[in-house]
């Protein structure tokens, strides 16, 4: 029987090294599990980068999957977090055509209202930016899409855990 | 990209030398204690095999017929030896056959370095000529890799590379090199790895699971251990054999942890899962403590996992925190080496012996003998069977041979009915099932080992996988003895045919060539055997031979190999025919 899924943000600080997306992305890969984002950037720690990934499993499947994601020797440790552990954001931008700046007026009510901002304007076309929750990224886009949007990308989720993960004090038993 | 991991296998402080690229992989593996390798030369890693000519007199390096047989030749090396072996293989279709063979390893915890050359750096992503990703090709079967492009990379992940695969729970590392990074001079110098930033190869045993596992135990009426491999890797036999001799507890083995203790040590309730022993199947499912040590509940041990072992509480040893509950819910994970956590939960355990609870064993033992072994090793029908095999196998070698069998029906009558006294004896590929694995896994064990009887034994089928390396055998005089049970079918395959298709034998019947002359061709002295007053004879000869020797059996075509559980099944439903 299928064991109810929900979402989870996986942390997992590493070493910078090449070819480890390829390693981390095969573990949920071969589960047949989707990631619904993933983002890599630098961490707190100097020389160690932080991924975070959003999936949709059962949280057996996720106790499994991060313990063969802690036992790859690139990963200093990864972590899982239910929505109500972390804080999160995610960005994303709109390109739209700008006559509509000024034909439709409700549009800037729109902006304000989402509290989005205008990033840049030009004859052709200008571009909004918001950071925000994923619902709300969701409300703005579909208030907008009715306007027509050019082009439309989000970002991967970026969070941090309202709880301590305690990697620097793990990281200094780790030092030869 | 460089990282702090790198700069933890510490800084050299030696005096260095300018020496190439392909230079330093030589002094590395001479460093590394590495005086035998096995490999397939080509146009991206000839400067490294340049420098092997130099170095001929101090590595031997055996060419094998195919890449694949490489691998697994190391494999067989680092099993009965518990060093790391080396294969060595050129870029693209040379470093694809690695694969195979790493795969094996991987599932199979074996600890082997890989080294493959590559295209020139300013080449890669072109679709040069034999260029394949083989990094990207491999990470799902490696515990690392990684790919050099700078000459001066090399001593400092080498010396990772078999840090790696030897530490914690070993298994294949791979490292390309590109072709100017084997040219490149640069001042070397050598120092051995002794850890790793992230990673972290033996979790700590936590002093509360010991006492609470070993609560378990003292209270346990029906105990029962089934260990693996992982007894063999961290040399845990002797303080095994002490726990459970001071508790009193029957054992069962999976097929690579067998040889850890004697086949006839009176605790030795025999091999476990899909064609295992009737006793320890069923017993499982009555057992009311089940001790795993060393072993990862793989699905051909366990069957069905919704009726595996219900009723016990579970003690799991293990040295990888992911095979905790990955499988089987535990109720007791004792995290660590094993050798170490054995010996210390042996204090905390009470002397104790289970006499009603090993009758039970005794009398399923008894009713499998009737059914099965009786008729598997005595046989009186028409027909060898491959358990006689084994069996006089037996008688000559005493026990004291190492058995390495390829994959299919000849493997489980050669696991099940193997007798050995040494540890590090019984070497066959358990997670892959690679055919193929045998013939070239035995030579590796015979350079390692070559005091030591070594008896590949194959089916027919794969035999022919890798046949190829007979020439290997030839041109190394290594001096292995190989037996054929030759059925003229893939007899595994053509059982699930019988029994759960409907005899409609699909691609499973062979047409074979004459195997003895095959063997002759490569000067290797060869019998076949099709009667059973032959047999005993024939087996006496090739065990007392000092060289190589080929032994084709012609068994019996329709053979089937029980008990055997269903796939899908719970162990305790395990048939008996």
């Amino acid at each position: 029987m299928e064991k109810e899924t929900k979402q989870f943000t996986v942390s997992v600080y590493t070493e910078n090294n090449i070819g480890l997306l390829n390693r981390i992305s095969a573990i949920f890969q071969r589960r047949h599990i989707n990631i619904e984002s993933i983002n890599s950037s630098v961490s707190e720690i100097e020389s160690v980068s932080r991924w975070t990934l959003v999936v949709n499993l059962s949280e057996e499947q996720m106790k499994k999957i991060i313990g063969q994601i802690d036992k790859q020797v690139e990963v200093i440790k990864a972590y899982y977090h239910t929505e109500e552990e972390i804080i999160y954001q995610e960005s994303c931008i709109f390109k739209m055509r700008s006559d509509l700046l000024f034909d439709e007026r409700q549009i800037q009510n729109i902006i304000k209202d989402s509290n989005a901002r205008i990033v840049t304007v030009n004859r052709d076309f200008f571009v909004i930016e918001k950071s925000g929750r994923k619902e709300e990224i969701e409300m703005l886009q579909r208030e907008l899409s009715v306007f027509g949007i050019m082009q439309f990308t989000r970002s991967g989720r970026i969070s941090v855990s309202k709880d301590e993960m305690k990697i620097s004090k793990m990281l200094e038993t780790f030092n030869h | 990209m460089q990282t702090k991991t790198i700069q933890n296998t510490q800084k050299a402080v030696q005096k260095t030398e300018r020496i190439s690229g392909s230079e330093a992989v030589v002094r590395c593996l001479l460093a590394e204690g590495v005086d035998i390798l096995y490999g397939y030369p080509g146009g991206a890693i000839m400067p490294i095999y340049d420098e092997l000519y130099k170095y001929q007199d101090k590595i031997h390096h055996v060419l094998t017929r195919h890449e694949q047989g490489a691998t697994h030749s190391a494999q067989g090396y680092a099993r009965i030896s518990g060093k790391v072996g080396v294969a060595m293989a050129t870029s693209g279709p040379g470093a694809t056959n690695l694969i195979t063979g790493i795969a094996d390893a991987q599932i199979d915890s074996t600890p082997m370095v890989c080294i493959t050359g590559q295209v020139a750096s300013h080449l890669l992503g072109s679709d040069a000529f034999q260029e394949t990703d083989i990094v990207g090709i491999s990470t799902p079967v490696t515990k690392w890799n990684h790919q050099i492009t700078k000459a001066s990379e090399i001593p400092e992940v080498l010396a990772k590379a078999f840090y790696i695969a030897k530490s914690g729970r070993p298994g294949p590392v791979l490292i390309d090199i590109t072709k100017d990074a084997q040219f490149e001079e640069f001042d070397f110098s050598y120092k051995k790895c002794t850890g790793v930033r992230s990673y972290k190869p033996v979790p700590e045993t936590d002093p509360n699971s010991l006492k609470a596992a070993a609560e378990l135990i003292n209270n346990a009426k029906k105990p029962l251990v089934v260990w693996g491999q992982g007894i063999i890797l961290s040399e845990a036999e002797e303080a095994f054999k002490a726990f459970i001799e001071k508790a009193g507890i029957p054992s069962a083995w999976t097929i690579l942890g067998v040889s850890a203790i004697p086949t006839e040590h009176p605790l030795n309730v025999g091999m476990l899962g899909m064609h295992g022993n009737y006793a320890p199947n069923v017993l499982t499912n009555e057992c009311d403590v089940l001790i795993a040590i060393g072993m990862r509940f793989d699905d051909r041990v366990t069957g069905n996992l919704d009726k595996y072992a219900k009723q016990a509480k579970v003690i799991h040893f293990e040295i990888d925190p992911a095979e905790v509950d990955k499988n089987v819910k535990t109720d007791v994970a004792i995290l660590g080496d094993a050798k170490a956590s054995l010996e210390s939960i042996l204090p905390l355990i009470n002397k104790n012996s289970h006499p009603d609870w090993h009758q039970k064993f005794k009398d399923l033992y008894a009713i499998e003998y009737e059914k099965v072994i009786k008729h598997d090793l005595h046989p009186t029908k028409e027909g060898l069977t491959m358990g006689e095999v084994l069996h006089q196998i037996n008688l000559e070698s005493k026990g004291e041979a190492a058995i390495v069998s390829d994959v299919g029906q000849h493997q489980m009558i050669a696991c099940r009915y193997a007798k050995f006294n040494q540890t590090k004896s019984n070497i066959t590929s358990g997670g892959l099932g690679t055919m193929g694995f045998g013939l070239p896994a035995a030579i590796g064990a015979k350079m390692a080992a070559p005091e030591r009887q070594v008896v590949s034994i194959s089916g027919d089928g794969g035999y022919q996988m890798t046949i190829q390396e007979l020439g290997t055998i030839f041109q190394q005089k290594t001096a292995v003895k190989i037996v054929v049970l030759n059925n003229d079918f893939l007899g595994m395959v053509r059982q699930w045919q019988q029994l759960f298709f409907d005899k409609r034998y699909a691609s499973t019947e062979m047409t074979n060539p004459d195997f003895v002359a095959i063997a002759k061709g490569y000067y290797i002295n060869a019998r076949r055997v099709t009667k059973r007053e032959e047999l005993a004879e024939a087996v006496k000869e090739m065990m007392q031979s000092k060289e190589a020797y080929f032994l084709e059996v012609c068994v019996e075509k329709e053979g089937n190999v029980f008990p055997m559980v269903p796939s899908g099944a719970s162990v305790s439903d395990i048939r008996l025919s």
